[in-house]
């Protein structure tokens, strides 16, 4: 008796907490999250006027001219880079990361940080660099010259290239930070107790090292991979409209191309690729909250 | 012959060791080879096009900043809108990170996907959708939207961090506070904030960097009020920026100061295997 009326005096602070304190995110994320996501897919079913306003006369003219033979090129493009991509950042990626997380340095925390510390360069600005150090009157071609590698300077801008290093450029870190902390937690016993038990450090490498940093780089890839797909601006500076990328399909029709509707259908089958992918990551096991932190 | 043995295995244990170090100059060369180039064409003497060669020493893109207003301002800007974003993104994730561990309710398996989404989603693709939303409800497009939309994206971030820290948080430390005596209130700032105080700070660190960083899901909700990256994409277009560098000299600069004189001990103390 006695206890349950204490439960039930309970009752009410507690469903005042929660509302305080649950009520805020979650009004942010139904505003600001899921309707703005649902009102683009009700757009794209959406057609436009003369004016280029959006009309509510529904239709799939949209998703119909997604298939146009220039789109296709432009999302096999996307796909193409995204993954080139993701294998170059494993690829740089782990060897560093494992170097650095299994060092016995002193400035271990050091090196960690060298990482982090060009991000606080803004990445457009940086990106804004990499087209300086390229450039026809660029710093590498003044080198090349100077040293008579060749006589005149080398066009290496506004290539698919440039855009995929430009890509590795800016998301690399997102690659090397999830191995980093997957390397660091290996159990260096494991990897003594391979040796002993004589195998080659080869096949240490793919028996123990792998499976047991595999999370990493399934987290790691899954954040270079997706974003790739949306960097506009790198494929804009670096690939100046010879690599157009999905991003910017959908960037222009927001802004100079004035067709909402098409942009939100765009949209669209980047939101269920997304979804595919990251079902893909949980079927191999992938912690969703590994993404965040 | 066990003495040559080991001086060979010591020579080949060198050799790895200079490849490593090796690779790894060469990958922290590739990370700052454009804030480099940065650098070094902020004290550039070229007036033409920004992707020149060297042409010679001068401070003049400095002096010259001075009397760009409009680029000062957009800097203005992009330190407010982070300034208000963080808090307010720490705030509400964090009250957020706490209740839903400690309350069971209707609809919070829909919460915690929803979080998930701006992680994981495009930034273009959030962009495009609060864009659309802004335009729909009528909500001039400037400083407000500007802060709507980082908050929204920060929030998950904040959200993860708090909650890493609180896997390992036993709620009976607060049972035993209001035993004591202490009320609500003062049991939450006086036990359950400090306690998440790691987890608080490292995500209002990571929501201050992602709305200093963020291009492209501003560049959709603008409007007028332009951040310092949008200046700087308008200045790229036009293809004449130099006061630019000067200007990203100067914030690399001070955040190289202030990460010295705050986390200086990460300089100084020796290693120690943890």
């Amino acid at each position: 008796m006695d206890i349950e009326r204490t439960q039930k005096r309970r009752i009410r602070p507690d469903t005042l907490s929660a509302i305080l304190m649950v009520g805020p995110v979650t009004l942010v994320m139904v505003l600001l999250v899921a309707i703005p996501l649902i009102y683009v897919a009700a757009m794209s079913f959406c057609s436009i006027d003369e004016f280029y306003n959006v009309t509510s006369d529904l239709t799939m003219d949209n998703y119909v001219r997604l298939m146009d033979a220039d789109y296709m090129r432009i999302y096999a493009r996307s796909l193409f880079i995204a993954f080139v991509t993701t294998i170059l950042c494993i690829l740089i990626g782990y060897p560093f990361s494992y170097i650095i997380a299994r060092t016995k340095s002193r400035r271990k925390k050091v090196l960690y940080m060298l990482v982090i510390i060009p991000f606080w360069t803004n990445s457009l600005i940086r990106i804004y660099g990499w087209r300086s150090f390229l450039g026809t009157n660029g710093w590498l071609n003044s080198l090349i010259i100077a040293l008579h590698i060749t006589d005149g300077p080398i066009d290496m801008l506004y290539r698919n290239g440039t855009t995929i290093l430009g890509m590795v450029y800016c998301l690399i870190p997102f690659m090397i930070l999830p191995l980093y902390t997957a390397i660091e937690k290996l159990d260096a016993s494991l990897l003594e107790a391979s040796y002993d038990l004589g195998a080659h450090p080869a096949r240490t490498f793919l028996e123990v090292i792998l499976p047991l940093t595999s999370g990493g780089i399934f987290s790691g890839s899954l954040m270079v991979f997706i974003p790739c797909l949306g960097y506009f601006f790198v494929s804009d500076i670096l690939g100046g409209g010879n690599s157009d990328m999905i991003g910017n399909l959908i960037e222009r029709q927001f802004q100079s191309g004035n067709n909402w509707p098409l942009g939100a259908a765009l949209s669209i089958v980047l939101i269920l690729l997304t979804l595919i992918l990251v079902k893909i990551y949980q079927r191999l096991g992938g912690d969703m909250d590994a993404l965040g932190v | 012959m066990p003495w040559g043995y080991e001086a060979m295995m010591t020579r080949k244990e060198k050799n790895k060791r200079i490849c490593m170090a090796i690779y790894c100059a060469v990958v922290y060369l590739f990370l700052f080879l454009p804030i480099a180039v940065i650098v070094v064409n902020s004290f550039n003497a070229t007036n033409t096009k920004p992707y020149m060669s060297w042409k010679g020493f001068t401070f003049d893109w400095y002096v010259k900043l001075w009397s760009n207003g409009s680029l000062l301002e957009a800097f203005g800007t992009t330190v407010l809108l982070a300034v208000i974003s963080t808090i307010l993104s720490t705030m509400i994730g964090t009250l957020g990170a706490i209740g839903m561990y400690k309350y069971r309710f209707r609809g919070k398996t829909l919460i915690d996907g929803l979080l998930y989404i701006p992680v994981v989603i495009p930034e273009i693709v959030l962009g495009i959708s609060l864009l659309t939303i802004f335009a729909k409800a009528d909500i001039p497009r400037g400083m407000l939207t500007l802060v709507l939309a980082h908050v929204s994206f920060c929030i998950p971030f904040v959200i993860f961090n708090v909650r890493a820290r609180l896997s390992g948080y036993d709620l009976s430390i607060e049972e035993a506070s209001m035993d004591l005596g202490a009320g609500r209130l003062r049991t939450f700032f006086e036990i359950t904030i400090p306690v998440l105080m790691p987890g608080i700070t490292g995500g209002a660190l990571l929501a201050f960097t992602l709305s200093i960083d963020d291009v492209i899901i501003s560049y959709f909700v603008y409007g007028q009020t332009k951040t310092y990256p949008l200046k700087v994409m308008e200045s790229v277009k036009s293809g004449v920026a130099p006061d630019v560098n000067a200007l990203s000299t100067l914030i690399l600069i001070v955040t190289a100061v202030f990460v010295v004189l705050t986390q200086g001990d990460l300089f100084h103390r020796k290693y120690t295997e943890t």
